[in-house]
């Protein structure tokens, strides 16, 4: 089991003859990702590498070939355009992989998708990976090994590092998945948690959080009163100055707020086990497990 | 990026908001004969992308043009907060019988423009909001209708108790709504909003910082970039596509990945070290984004090491040893160098950094105690 994805997802790729998109769909078909349709205006009929046929929109994918989840490759300028699309097409599941959308865009894009019922992953975000089954997004498929590790970052790179010292001390990962480094994402936190917690081939729970906002404060209240699997977790930003955005749009410390000392003094309140650098999350782990 | 109080009063005049009369000057005698032409007593003010300018003695009331003189020499060319104050706005004195806050953030926890006024102006917002929440009023706005009416007037009332003022106040947070979406603000604030004698409602100051990622599309709004108002070495890496931040240290950091980052100027601080700088290379890796990185650092007199600290998904292993071997190449790196380089194509980076005679591990923890020992 897993979250989020597996074998039933019948993913369609926005963007897929595009630079990024073409690579990263490659990547996914490779891992065995079943990828069931391309979307690029204006290249529909063609088919990608002899195998996935290309539409022009969303809604004739979806029409066509029962597409229940997308992954967007497109550039920041039209990327929420994306978002719109695939929710107004059906899709449930929309992982959003562009870097750079105007967080204006997202105050718009983002009722409209919890309007049309659907859940959106990212923006900003390296998507997710349910190792052994599926991948959508751009986490690469050889650092995860399978297991019941659950994984929940708003990182990326910071992610491959904490999955590859859990793989190379032999946990596996149930899925890992990206939230982003956006201020504005469709998926926090708890959305994760709450789904870790339901999973039940995950055995415990790995989240890596960063200076900026509140979600890892409310993620420490839910992990407190829901989660009773254990949880270990990481804040990133301990020596980022105030006022200063760190890369992420969303890692800034505003104020007193969102600094990285509050977030891991909340997640050790609620029962967390606060790692100080990447190498402590096996130890920890074997400490709770 | 931030914009000037200048630009931000442009902006505001433009849509419409009442904003009082002021010119840029940057040079002593432009203003003088700015306050010449006010005539009476003018305050002059240091554009710079900077708080507290008033403090650090950024502001300075003027009474006549010879005033004004001496205040602009005093401002231009001082330094606040490690930036360079360039120009100077030159404004009538007002007269001023209340002071309030008007501003609009977009909102991580409601994920929505929200609006904050209060009747206490003038000051810190931040510090308004610690030490006295309940003279704060916030309301997050549904952008699918954008500010309504009876909201904005509603707000108005929390200012003011005459109808006329609220009204304009109304009028001016509608107006200021309409700024935030038509130049893609992330923050648009009136610090101080002021009633004058005659009871009219103005914008004293302005406070705008546009979202980067709007610049791509709004190019009359990205040649509002004061290059000469931020920090040299920050501009040089945002012209080579890195983000960088310096720091108060000596080891300097180049990282792929913003948590990566992060994580890795923690974990030396975590071994005894203070990092010298954030630097992320992003995602795509370009040899030549590498060479501009460590032009960077090695320019800096206080780094004494540098480190590396590579984990290839995108970002590939070949392409970032590359970029150090044909640094070294261009000019002198001048202090020690230590690499961590692990991810794709780990061996053919390794291999290229070893025939350049240059040591690399692959684990971070090892690497970062190297570069602080």
């Amino acid at each position: 089991m897993s979250v989020f994805i597996d074998k039933s997802t019948r993913l369609v790729i926005q963007g897929i003859t595009g630079r990024d998109g073409s690579f990263h769909a490659k990547q996914m078909m490779e891992y065995g990702t079943n990828v069931v349709a391309g979307v690029t205006p204006g290249k529909g009929g063609q088919t990608f590498e002899g195998a996935v046929p290309v539409f022009n929109t969303v809604a004739e994918a979806v029409h066509a070939t029962e597409a229940n989840t997308s992954v967007i490759y497109v550039p920041a300028a039209v990327a929420a355009s994306a978002i719109f699309e695939a929710a107004d097409s059906g899709i449930e599941l929309i992982i959003c992989i562009t870097e750079g959308i105007p967080v204006l865009d997202m105050t718009r894009a983002l009722p409209f998708v919890h309007e049309r019922g659907a859940h959106l992953i990212g923006p900003n975000c390296p998507g997710l990976i349910s190792p052994g089954q599926s991948k959508v997004g751009i986490i690469p498929g050889n650092i995860c090994t399978p297991g019941k590790i659950g994984v929940v970052s708003r990182s990326g790179t910071l992610t491959y590092e904490i999955v590859h010292q859990l793989s190379t001390h032999g946990m596996g990962q149930s899925t890992c998945v990206g939230i982003g480094g956006d201020p504005l994402i469709g998926t926090n936190f708890v959305h994760c948690l709450s789904a870790f917690e339901a999973d039940p081939e995950t055995a415990a729970i790995v989240m890596i959080g960063e200076i900026g906002g509140t979600d890892e404060q409310q993620a420490a209240e839910f992990v407190k009163e829901k989660v009773k699997k254990p949880v270990v977790g990481f804040i990133a930003g301990q020596t980022a100055p105030p006022g200063r955005r760190m890369g992420h749009a969303g890692a800034i410390i505003s104020g007193s707020s969102g600094t990285a000392a509050e977030k891991m003094a909340a997640l050790a309140k609620a029962g967390i086990s606060v790692m100080k650098r990447p190498a402590d999350v096996v130890p920890l782990l074997k400490e709770r497990l | 990026m931030n914009l000037h109080e200048y630009q931000a009063r442009d902006i505001l005049r433009k849509h419409g908001i009442p904003v009082p009369p002021g010119e840029v000057a940057t040079t002593p005698a432009e203003a003088r004969a700015i306050a010449e032409r006010f005539g009476g007593k003018v305050v002059v003010k240091a554009q710079v992308h900077a708080g507290g300018r008033g403090k650090a003695g950024g502001v300075k009331l003027a009474d006549g043009a010879d005033a004004a003189k001496a205040a602009a020499s005093a401002i231009l060319g001082m330094t606040i907060k490690g930036l360079t104050v360039h120009k100077v706005l030159v404004v009538p004195a007002a007269e001023i019988v209340s002071e309030s806050y008007v501003g609009i953030i977009v909102d991580r926890a409601s994920q929505r423009p929200v609006l904050i006024v209060s009747a206490a102006g003038g000051i810190d917002i931040e510090e308004v909001a610690a030490k006295t929440p309940e003279q704060l009023h916030r309301l997050a706005v549904d952008p699918r209708y954008g500010l309504l009416p009876h909201q904005a007037l509603a707000l108005g009332f929390a200012l003011y108790r005459d109808v006329k003022q609220a009204r304009a106040a109304a009028d001016i947070m509608q107006k200021l709504y309409g700024v935030v979406y038509a130049v893609g603000a992330s923050l648009a604030e009136i610090n101080p909003l002021v009633t004058t004698p005659d009871g009219s409602v103005q914008a004293l100051d302005a406070k705008i910082s546009i979202d980067d990622n709007e610049l791509e599309r709004r190019p009359e709004i990205a040649a509002l970039r004061d290059v000469s108002a931020e920090a040299p070495e920050e501009v040089a890496a945002r012209e080579a596509g890195l983000t960088f931040i310096k720091l108060d240290g000596d080891v300097g950091c180049c990282v792929n990945g913003a948590g990566l980052a992060m994580a890795t100027m923690d974990l030396v601080k975590y071994y005894g070290g203070q990092p010298a700088n954030f630097l992320d290379i992003g995602g795509s890796s370009n040899p030549q984004k590498v060479v501009a990185a460590l032009r960077i650092m090695t320019s800096d007199p206080r780094v004494k090491v540098i480190l590396f600290n590579i984990f290839g998904g995108i970002t590939r292993g070949d392409d970032v040893a590359n970029g150090i071997v044909q640094a070294t190449h261009a000019f002198p790196l001048k202090v020690p160098i230590v690499i961590r380089l692990t991810g794709t194509n780990e061996k053919e980076g390794i291999a290229i950094l070893e025939r350049a005679g240059f040591k690399a591990l692959t684990d971070m923890d090892e690497a970062v105690k190297q570069a602080v020992a």
